[in-house]
């Protein structure tokens, strides 16, 4: 089982992880599967009190966007497997995620190209 | 078809112009935007400033590439309305290099001939080096954000801003951690290509075929994968500076292209036979002994006398006493405010283990040992319990001797805790390699912890067991496999 926790803005990634209003905590079962998924909204956006929260929730793996060098490695350091940079709604990376495909920088967002 | 959709300015010139040649020697980052505010174009400073290519952002809503602190709630573009004419504001981004970039954001709605809005342009503006000259009126021993007050530092200050102010090329040296990057940075910051883009290459970092496509580019069929012309560093780094760290570990076929664009500006994207003129000042920083490699033959003398046109060398922390103190009271003011904490300063205990160690890992090594200190202290005073325990459980009594002629090789710096008998003989890299080993053993095979005895990164300790073959044979078979 590994927890993971994506800070988000409306149904996408959180585009910067300072800023996230809300965040989307699923628990990945052994097959891949997510067995359980909540979402938390959070006081007031604070790298700080995400990077608490992550911690406080024992989480595994982190999903978000653009992310300050001194928060990636801090949870890196706490061994937090960090996937930053990604471009994606919560359906997509919860895709990925159970594909085991997700990778730092991924962009898996539909891309529209009307003028 | 391309030709269909290139963009043009017609109607002022005798012939239609091509906006997006223009647009991509600006050197402030640019976007279009749809009506619905998805990217329909970004030039080559916004794919520096963020971090993202054309090819990544297009179709992307605009928040996803700019990352900027004012996208949720204070976008401008929800400020803009048929009279209102440009709306700015102060900002930030973070871009894909995980950094928090200042900026002045203005963003225009944009008309057809009919007034209807076809889409929207933003503006974005590095404030960087306005930022610098700030925070350089405020404090006193700083050059950058480099401190010092040593007669050595205080010797470099004096002639770095006459460096900055030429356009010749720059080689820095010194020891890892010692601040090279942020010397490349700050002499960028204060010459007259402050505005234009300041482009990091690790030379060390991408296998050969990589790196060339990486700095000089290449062209769409070039090799098997090359779909779309990819513009290479070089092309990125157009009227401003390109920073190659790392120098000593460009493989020698690239030294013969840097050479060769040394002499006469113009770089030869991978598959094509046109060279492009680019105004680029070159920045190179090695920890190696360029020297010692030239004799070797493994760097070519010849790029040496062209980098080495203004040399800068960076002193190690053991040479710069008083700086330490004055480094411990900076890093600590710097972690008390970002971490909110009440600590006032060292206890005397504290403060002598503190001056008396070597930082084999220089400053970088120094701020991570206060920041470790300001985190774990839960007190007013940093006592010496607060300290990483390996600064003081195990006594370093002999510094290891430097091997002559190297240095500033490997990671050139005894690690930190190492006890080396006297007496002991063998080649440098035997010691290392027994000291990583000691290493490992102490720490139980857990190469975090192991990293942290020798006072490395993790990434350096992981390079120098592949080094010398102490990683497991099937990740070194997947290295293998991935390079």
């Amino acid at each position: 089982m590994r927890r993971v926790v994506v800070p988000v803005f409306g149904t996408e990634v959180a585009p910067r992880f300072d800023l996230a209003p809300e965040v989307w905590i699923g628990l990945q079962g052994p097959s891949g599967a997510f067995v359980e998924e909540r979402t938390v909204v959070l006081p007031q956006p604070s790298a700080e009190n995400l990077c608490q929260l992550i911690l406080s929730e024992g989480a595994h793996v982190l999903v978000c966007g653009g992310i300050e060098q001194e928060y990636y490695d801090y949870l890196v350091w706490k061994k937090v497997t960090v996937f930053d940079g990604v471009i994606a709604t919560i359906p997509s990376v919860k895709k990925a995620l159970e594909e085991g495909t997700l990778t730092s920088g991924a962009i898996l967002m539909e891309r529209h190209g009307e003028r | 078809m391309a030709s269909a959709r290139r963009a043009l300015i017609s109607g002022l010139f005798s012939r239609p112009v091509e906006c997006a040649a223009v647009f991509n020697d600006l050197p402030d980052a640019l976007l279009f935007l749809s009506p619905n505010r998805r990217v329909l174009y970004l030039n080559r400073a916004a794919e520096v400033l963020t971090g993202l290519s054309r090819q990544d952002a297009q179709g992307l809503p605009c928040r996803h590439v700019v990352r900027s602190n004012v996208c949720a709630g204070q976008c401008p573009l929800d400020d803009l309305s048929r009279d209102s004419g440009p709306v700015c504001r102060q900002a930030d981004v973070i871009n894909r290099d995980r950094r928090r970039v200042p900026v002045r954001l203005c963003a225009v709605m944009l008309r057809d001939v009919r007034g209807a809005v076809v889409g929207f342009m933003e503006v974005l503006e590095d404030l960087r080096s306005l930022e610098d000259v700030e925070t350089r009126k405020g404090q006193a021993y700083q050059f950058g954000r480099i401190v010092g007050r040593s007669p050595a530092m205080e010797r470099l200050f004096a002639i770095l801003p006459g460096i900055a102010q030429t356009d010749s090329s720059v080689l820095i040296t010194g020891e890892t951690g010692t601040g090279k990057d942020l010397l490349a940075e700050a002499i960028h910051q204060l010459s007259a290509r402050a505005k234009g883009p300041f482009v990091k290459v690790n030379c060390g970092a991408l296998p050969e075929t990589l790196l060339e496509s990486e700095l000089f580019g290449h062209q769409k069929g070039a090799f098997t994968g090359a779909t779309e012309n990819k513009p290479g560093r070089f092309r990125l780094a157009h009227n401003g500076t390109l920073f190659l760290t790392e120098i000593g570990d460009l493989p020698l076929p690239l030294q013969v292209k840097l050479l060769t664009f040394l002499d006469d500006h113009v770089i030869y994207p991978l598959g094509s036979t046109k060279g492009t003129r680019v105004d680029v000042r070159v920045i190179a920083a090695t920890h190696r002994d360029l020297q010692a490699m030239v004799r070797e033959g493994k760097f070519r003398q010849d790029l040496l006398y062209r980098l080495n046109v203004v040399r800068v060398h960076i002193p190690p922390l053991r040479e710069r006493g008083e700086d330490v103190r004055l480094l411990l009271d900076h890093f600590l003011a710097a972690f008390v405010s970002d971490f909110h904490k009440h600590i006032k300063g060292f206890s005397r205990d504290a403060l002598k283990c503190l001056l008396e160690y070597p930082y084999p890992g220089n400053v970088r090594e120094l701020k991570n040992i206060v920041e470790y200190a300001v985190n774990v202290c839960q007190e007013e005073t940093i006592q010496i319990h607060h300290l990483p325990s390996y600064m003081t459980e195990v006594p370093v009594t002999i510094v290891a001797p430097r091997p002559e002629g190297r240095d500033m090789e490997g990671e050139e710096a005894v690690p930190k805790g190492a006890v080396v008998e006297a007496g002991q003989s063998g080649a440098w890299a035997e010691m290392e390699r027994r000291l990583i080993v000691e290493a490992l053993v102490r720490a139980k095979g857990r190469r975090g912890r192991a990293a942290q005895i020798l006072g490395w990164g993790r990434s350096t300790l992981w390079r120098k067991m592949k080094q010398y073959g102490l990683l497991e044979r099937d990740e070194d078979a997947s290295l293998q496999g991935e390079s």
